[in-house]
């Protein structure tokens, strides 16, 4: 297996290297598949069609017809918008020359360079583009199964039906009851996610049931703008939330979701809401490619976001093990556009240009006082690294935290323009 | 000060006369003087005076009295005023005024990025202002343009390079994560259609830390300047 990395001789623009492109078959062209139709793959597809102008044929693989975007679902907790604003279809995308197809993939033969769809379909590829987001560990909290128990207990970490069963679970809570949340351990989607969440169910439930409490489970030493977190929570929820962390059984937690109980560290709890986030890994289908490592999910080279497994298989997003960036909406899209630019040129010879990738997670703590924490990298021989980050202090003032909250929204709109035309 | 405004119609009194403008144009409608300092939140973008160019928005001699999006001479306006000029808005003291106070809730889609200007007097000033410029184009008052001084002091080479836009259109992939290719600016502002010195001033400013947003400070400070200059060539051709 020879990996076709790319060498940038020299500094500046005027040394793009194009590549030696393959000859184009006669009448044929190159085809890129694409799997999963979120911030990676419906982004990758769109650049992929847009800039090649017609010369590649470009297939979206999308088990949802209309995508709810996992990013901004806190805010629907919160009532701070609404379900359908999160929701998505891909007329643009089709209009704009990428065939989507609305089907499940569930094979991949790598040697035979074919999908296979779960309605028989198969498809063809010169290169395949993974961005199948994260599946869940089964196991990693004692009691719990996702097939069995995610009714009972939602997870909500794959936006659509469990958002809404959350949100309906938490509204529906008896006046001081408790809302429990079983934190993930790393690595994990959407590292300050989970404590968005938080402070969006504390909104809530101070509006609608201010006696109600909060509890925090949480396997981790510390997480993400964990300071700016407490913060908020200490001047909006104060008594609310009561975090459990490693040092107190947090990293020792089992559920029982028929009799609505959490188990912590052999103290037995009864909760009204239990919102269980467990343990990640890729997308299922990055496995049966064979694409992932024993930790379940998929390396790959830092300059173009090529699988290290094989040279025709690209994984974006949440599913690669890339280094420093994290598992973002906002991470997926960056990584997108390197990977198709990447694309273009195997394929059509088109200029390639040196990689840089970005960051940016907003969260919101309460009405108007929004936060974030961002980052820049770019490819080292070992991974991406991180060149550059920043984060929000505490003690802004609110002009600044409504402006961070009021960008946010300008951002969501931007990066669902981006994704899906 | 009105004092000052009585002395400038009066120099031109003879001139309106014999123009019978509208009355509303003949009125004293707020003081001019005042209106000048005022007018310097709105310098960053809008140059008025002599020599006055389009800039990030359209140089403003003579915008009483034009009908909306009507100029000839290359600015690039949103669909949303475009619209509005196909529709009849003309720039008079009401419509601009309104536009003034809040300038999306009379042009839907219009880039203009401005919160507004809630008091009604400090409109009427800053009009008072813009008038001048406006009633009598061969007179146009002898002071320069309003601009500000740029941020930052560049050389005249980093102007000089010229970028590839092919190069921008790369790296400008990353700024479309936020920044809408089609203007829309709420939250985030528009960066399509910008004269490219104005931008590449305005990203070195970033680069140097001197504009104070930290995601935009990051996002410049690896830029090289060939890349801002690549930047620039590619957002000024979107539109």
């Amino acid at each position: 297996m020879t990996l076709n990395r790319r060498t940038f001789i020299g500094t500046g623009i005027a040394t793009a290297a194009v590549l030696n492109a393959p000859m184009l078959r006669a009448q044929t062209k190159p085809r890129v598949v694409v799997i999963g139709g979120g911030a990676g793959g419906a982004t990758a597809a769109r650049y992929l069609a847009n800039d090649s102008k017609g010369a590649l044929d470009v297939t979206l693989v999308e088990a949802n017809p209309i995508y709810t975007t996992c990013f901004f679902s806190n805010l629907y907790l919160g009532g701070f918008r609404e379900f359908e604003s999160l929701q998505h279809g891909y007329d643009k995308l089709a209009a704009g020359g990428v065939t989507v197809i609305n089907d499940l993939a569930t094979g991949v033969d790598r040697a035979a360079k074919t999908v296979t769809l779960a309605g028989g379909q198969v498809l063809a590829y010169d290169r395949l583009v993974l961005s199948p987001g994260i599946d869940f560990v089964e196991g990693s909290v004692p009691g719990w199964s996702v097939d069995t128990h995610a009714e009972i207990m939602p997870h909500a970490y794959k936006a659509g039906p469990q958002t809404q069963l959350l949100k309906a679970q938490i509204e529906a809570m008896p006046q001081g009851g408790t809302f429990a949340m079983i934190a993930p351990p790393n690595p994990y989607r959407c590292p300050p996610g989970p404590y968005e969440r938080i402070s969006m169910v504390a909104w809530t439930l101070s509006k609608m049931n201010p006696t109600a409490k909060i509890l925090l489970v949480d396997p981790k030493e510390k997480y993400s703008k964990q300071g700016l977190f407490e913060d908020g929570w200490m001047r909006h929820y104060p008594g609310m939330i009561e975090r459990i962390g490693p040092d107190f059984g947090g990293n020792n937690v089992e559920v029982r979701p028929d009799a609505m109980e959490v188990v912590i560290d052999g103290a037995v709890q009864k909760v009204d809401v239990c919102n269980v986030i467990p343990g990640q890994m890729a997308g299922k289908i990055a496995a049966i490619a064979g694409v992932t490592d024993d930790k379940g999910w998929a390396p790959v080279l830092p300059d173009t976001m090529k699988s290290k497994m094989d040279e025709n298989v690209y994984v974006l997003g949440d599913s690669s093990a890339q280094g420093d960036m994290p598992k973002s909406g906002f991470s997926a899209n960056s990584q997108a556009k390197v990977a198709a630019m990447a694309i273009r040129g195997e394929l059509t010879g088109s200029k390639v240009f040196p990689a840089k990738y970005s960051n940016t997670c907003w969260s919101l703590l309460a009405a108007d006082d929004g936060v974030k924490v961002g980052a820049s990298y770019e490819p080292t021989p070992e991974k991406i690294g991180s060149t550059d980050t920043f984060i929000s202090q505490n003690g802004e003032d609110a002009a600044l935290r409504k402006q961070t909250y009021e960008e946010s929204i300008g951002w969501y709109a931007g990066i669902t323009a981006d994704m899906f035309g | 000060m009105r004092t000052q405004n009585l002395k400038f119609l009066g120099v031109l009194a003879g001139a309106l006369m014999a123009l019978s403008l509208p009355a509303s144009s003949a009125e004293l409608i707020g003081d001019a003087e005042k209106g000048e300092i005022i007018f310097r939140q709105c310098s960053g973008c809008h140059e008025v005076g002599r020599g006055a160019q389009n800039r990030i928005g359209p140089e403003l001699n003579r915008i009483f009295g034009r009908r909306a999006a009507a100029e000839k001479d290359g600015f690039y306006y949103s669909k949303g005023l475009q619209r509005m000029g196909a529709d009849g808005l003309v720039w008079e003291f009401e419509t601009l005024d309104a536009y003034l106070e809040n300038p999306k809730a009379l042009v839907t889609g219009t880039r203009m990025n401005f919160r507004g200007m809630k008091k009604p007097q400090d409109r009427a000033d800053v009009l008072a202002y813009l008038r001048q410029f406006s009633d009598m184009p061969q007179n146009i008052p002898e002071s320069s343009p309003t601009a500000r001084a740029p941020e930052v002091e560049l050389s005249p080479e980093v102007f000089a390079l010229v970028g590839d836009p092919e190069y921008g259109e790369y790296l400008g992939s990353e700024c479309q994560t936020c920044h809408q290719v089609n203007g829309d600016n709420a939250g985030i502002p528009s960066i399509v259609g910008w004269p490219e010195e104005d931008f590449v001033i305005a990203m070195h400013a970033y680069k140097r830390k001197i504009r104070p947003h930290p995601v935009m400070q990051m996002m410049a400070g690896r830029l090289t300047e060939e890349e801002i200059a690549a930047l620039a060539a590619y957002f000024k051709g979107l539109q």
